[in-house]
């Protein structure tokens, strides 16, 4: 090997090294200004309006249809739930916090029997305007929802533009749905 | 006022971390005998400073001091004493802390026991631990200061995550953290070479404890903490590819290489850059591992702050840290010539095979694992990386690993046969072949090839051992030098290892719901739930299932999984696991609803292999570290060529 080869190869590291390090500074960087979120899952759904479907009412609320997110006087949110499911509990308080704040919050129903759903809401409470069930599960995998609980903030004309997988907590509120609302509100 | 006293000497600390960097890297320069003999001393008060502080905070926790913000949050009056002192690294600020009180430990070290070090070399191996002290330090006292006060203070603490309220957590991080941060001195040993410009046999032979050390203590931290989340998590897995254990594995991957490669240095003075090349990287994904994930760009369970601008001032000091060290081996490294010839088979080529591999797999780690941040920001697609790629991937490339251990240690130096070391192998051959078919024939494959690896693993290294102790001369035995015990050990306890893993494949796993009297099957095994009752616990409320386990009718075993309640409302689940040594009886009481417990039942073989193994490697390790030749026996550079001393 000639020496410049040799010089070439061992600066190697060295660029590998300060490539590696101006991305971590993007990344860095765009975290700071909430640009950026690395626990994010992928959804196709944002940018687009829900496929279409129309599901049921569930506990005697009515339910809704794709045609029922086309115009809607403020943004919403719809937040994908079971009665089985542990952490649905737990984001239960977060809701009626929601609820109470007055941001409008539909629920759908994911596999769920009617006797534990009712049974279920009179525990955890219910917080939702309309409720609807998906009984057979295939509105959920037309929307791509990757496992309950799942929350889609849905603006005015009815497209998604956020998708949480996973229980909502204070800090997404206030880090990501609410700076949503105030934007499209 | 206590807690002042030790942010003081904090603050004292980073002045004297500073001035052993300065004084040591200029003391050779200057031809000052005092400046020389002034790091060791620094290096100590340095030790000493960091040991004030950290002892100040030690003492804030057990005394429950809540007006320290750190204190108040992640310690109560109710958390039992152990706790209180262990939770002080259980925490982010804390942790640091204890970070920087292990890397000034390492100098001390240097300081005390590297006397036979020529004194030049020394000053710069301290000069430069305490520059990277010093970088640290300045970032716990102006970003993350753990003795921050908070006014008015809290009646009672927080209290700390209950998953974190345990024995195995308590000692997992220190142990961890000396393997990481013991590898700062192989570093250091690196960036002193080449300032001087030299690397011989004696820097070989000067470095390997340190290596060794500092692998014992990763292998033993990294196997404290996959046991801790298979006994704690209750997941019934021990490995998850997790960022923050992949941040374990990658300097592990890369230090045992090392380990390997000094090796050549100190017999043939081959391989020497590319030697000081990885003691370069594994101090720099062990800084890597320990910090980024902390920055919140890693998506893992390990769930700390994420702090952007914290992230940033420890990217700063990463790139100075990483960058520095890669410019000067770029400017130096070339001109390190490598001596010593050898031939394609050979000892040196056995272990520049094993370099390859594990190199290897650590580069598939690192790229799995950083793969989804670095897509995310160039393509704007999210995506995640999970156990499939990396078995898929990392395993395989484990596999030429597994064998060529098994003939590398018997190949003599410079040219080899490879013929006669296959013939002394042949009993190891056929005990893992013969595992091979039988395993085979019950069509577990992956199990049947782990096992056989294994089996041949274990089985060379005894050999090799055997051939040591004169087993074949037939003209009585001799004791194998203890380095030569110490390797053959870590070898055993890495074919044990894989032994474990293997069987792990064979685990069986049910989720049932069962009411009191009712039971399931899994694994030949009855489990019958013979009663849900209440407990008490020291800061929480438990529910207690209480399961028998029978075989063929006769109760052998009660499990008695726990869920328990903290104040606060978290529940932990506490698994139950009876192990007779091969093979582990594991339950999970995950849920109660209507009169029924939702119990995971699994049986684990060879769990307890894993774990062992581990041990066994470490083991080895310190067996090795503790020959003669390492301890004494000076080693004397030549003089240089040009009669210039060093």
């Amino acid at each position: 090997m000639s020496p410049a080869r040799r010089r070439l190869l061992f600066a190697l590291p060295l660029a590998a090294a300060a490539a590696g390090g101006a991305g971590f500074y993007t990344i860095l960087r765009r975290m700071g200004r909430d640009d950026y979120d690395p626990r994010a899952l992928p959804s196709p759904l944002i940018g687009k309006r829900p496929p279409a479907f129309s599901l049921p009412g569930a506990n005697g609320q009515p339910g809704f249809a794709n045609t029922d997110l086309l115009a809607l006087p403020q943004p919403l949110l719809v937040n994908w739930f079971a009665s089985w499911c542990a952490p649905c509990r737990e984001e239960a308080p977060v809701l009626r916090d929601l609820a109470a704040a007055g941001i409008p919050l539909w629920g759908i129903a994911y596999q769920d029997q009617p006797a534990d759903l009712a049974a279920f809401l009179r525990q955890a409470g219910d917080p939702y305007a309309r409720l609807a069930a998906d009984a057979s599960g295939l509105t959920a995998i037309n929307w791509g929802v990757y496992g309950v609980p799942e929350t889609y903030f849905i603006d005015k004309s009815g497209i998604v533009r956020l998708r949480h997988a996973g229980a909502l907590t204070p800090e997404v509120v206030r880090g990501q749905i609410m700076p949503l609302f105030r934007r499209y509100s | 006022m206590i807690p002042e006293l030790g942010h003081f000497c904090l603050a004292m600390a980073v002045a004297l971390a500073c001035a052993q960097g300065v004084v040591g890297i200029a003391a050779p320069g200057l031809r000052d005998p005092r400046a020389l003999a002034a790091t060791p001393l620094l290096a100590l008060l340095h030790t000493a400073a960091i040991g004030l502080a950290f002892l100040a905070l030690a003492w804030a926790g057990v005394v429950s001091d809540f007006t320290v913000e750190n204190i108040a949050d992640f310690s109560s009056a109710k958390t039992p004493l152990l706790y209180r002192i262990t939770g002080i690294w259980g925490n982010h600020d804390g942790s640091i802390l204890l970070w920087c009180l292990i890397l000034s430990l390492c100098g001390a070290a240097v300081a005390l026991g590297g006397q036979r070090l020529p004194a030049s070399l020394r000053a710069r191996v301290l000069g430069v631990l305490g520059l990277v002290s010093c970088g640290f330090l300045l970032f716990t006292l102006m970003v993350s200061d753990p003795f921050t006060r908070i006014w008015p203070p809290p009646l009672d603490g927080a209290g700390m995550n209950p998953i974190l309220q345990d024995p195995g957590l308590a000692f997992h991080p220190p142990v961890l953290y000396a393997g990481y941060v013991g590898f700062s001195v192989a570093f250091a040993f690196a960036i002193a070479a080449l300032i001087e410009g030299r690397i011989d046999a004696a820097w070989g032979r000067w470095v390997r404890p340190w290596v060794l050390l500092s692998w014992c203590f990763l292998t033993g931290g990294i196997t404290l903490g996959s046991w801790w989340s298979y006994y704690t998590l209750g997941w019934g897995g021990y490995w998850f590819w997790d960022p923050v254990e992949n941040a374990a594995l990658l300097p592990w991957l890369t230090g045992t290489a090392l380990l390997h490669c000094a090796i050549v240095v100190e017999k043939r003075e081959s391989l020497k850059a590319w030697t000081v090349l990885l003691a370069i990287a594994t101090f720099s994904l062990s800084l890597s591992g320990t910090f980024l994930v902390r920055s919140g760009i890693l998506n893992s369970v390990h769930s700390f702050a994420a702090a952007p601008d914290q992230g940033l001032f420890i990217l700063g000091l990463l790139g100075l840290a990483i960058g520095g060290s890669l410019l000067l081996f770029a400017l130096r490294a070339p001109a390190l010539a490598g001596g010593g010839v050898y031939a394609p088979i050979s000892r040196e080529s056995a272990l520049i095979l094993n370099n390859i591999f594990l190199c290897a797999i650590a580069a598939v780690v690192f790229t799995g694992t950083l793969y989804p941040p670095f897509v995310n920001l160039l393509f704007g697609a999210q995506l995640s990386v999970g156990a499939p790629f990396f078995n898929q991937t990392a395993l395989p490339l484990a596999a030429p690993v597994i064998l060529a251990m098994g003939v590398g240690p018997l190949l003599p130096w410079k040219r080899a046969d490879l013929y006669p070391v296959l013939h002394r192998l042949w009993l190891a051959g056929a005990v893992a072949g013969l595992v091979f078919i039988l395993v085979g024939a019950t069509r577990h494959f992956i199990a049947a090839l782990g096992l056989a690896g294994g089996a041949w693993v274990v089985g060379a290294a005894l050999t090799e051992l055997a051939g040591r102790a004169g087993l074949w001369r037939g003209r009585g035995l001799v004791l194998p030098p203890r380095a030569a015990f110490g390797a053959a050990l870590g070898h055993i306890g890495f074919g044990v290892s894989v032994l474990g893993i293997a069987a792990m494949t064979l685990a069986a796993q049910k989720v049932v719901v069962l009411k009191p009297g009712q039971s399931a099957t899994l694994g030949g095994y009855e489990w019958t739930l013979a009663d849900l009752h209440d407990a008490p616990g020291p800061n929480y409320a438990q529910r207690v299932a209480d399961l028998t386990v029978s075989e063929g009718g006769r109760v052998f075993l009660t499990l008695h999984p726990a869920r328990r309640m903290f104040p606060g409302g978290v529940v932990t689940n506490d698994a139950a696991i009876h192990t007779n040594g091969w093979q582990d009886l594991y339950a999970v009481f995950a849920d109660e609803r209507d009169g029924g417990a939702e119990l995971r039942l699994n049986r684990h073989p060879g769990a307890p292999e894993i774990w062992f193994g581990g041990l066994i490697m470490a083991l080895g390790g310190l067996v090795s570290l503790s020959d003669r030749r390492l301890r004494v026996g000076a080693p004397f550079r030549k003089p240089l060529p040009g009669g210039a001393a060093a």
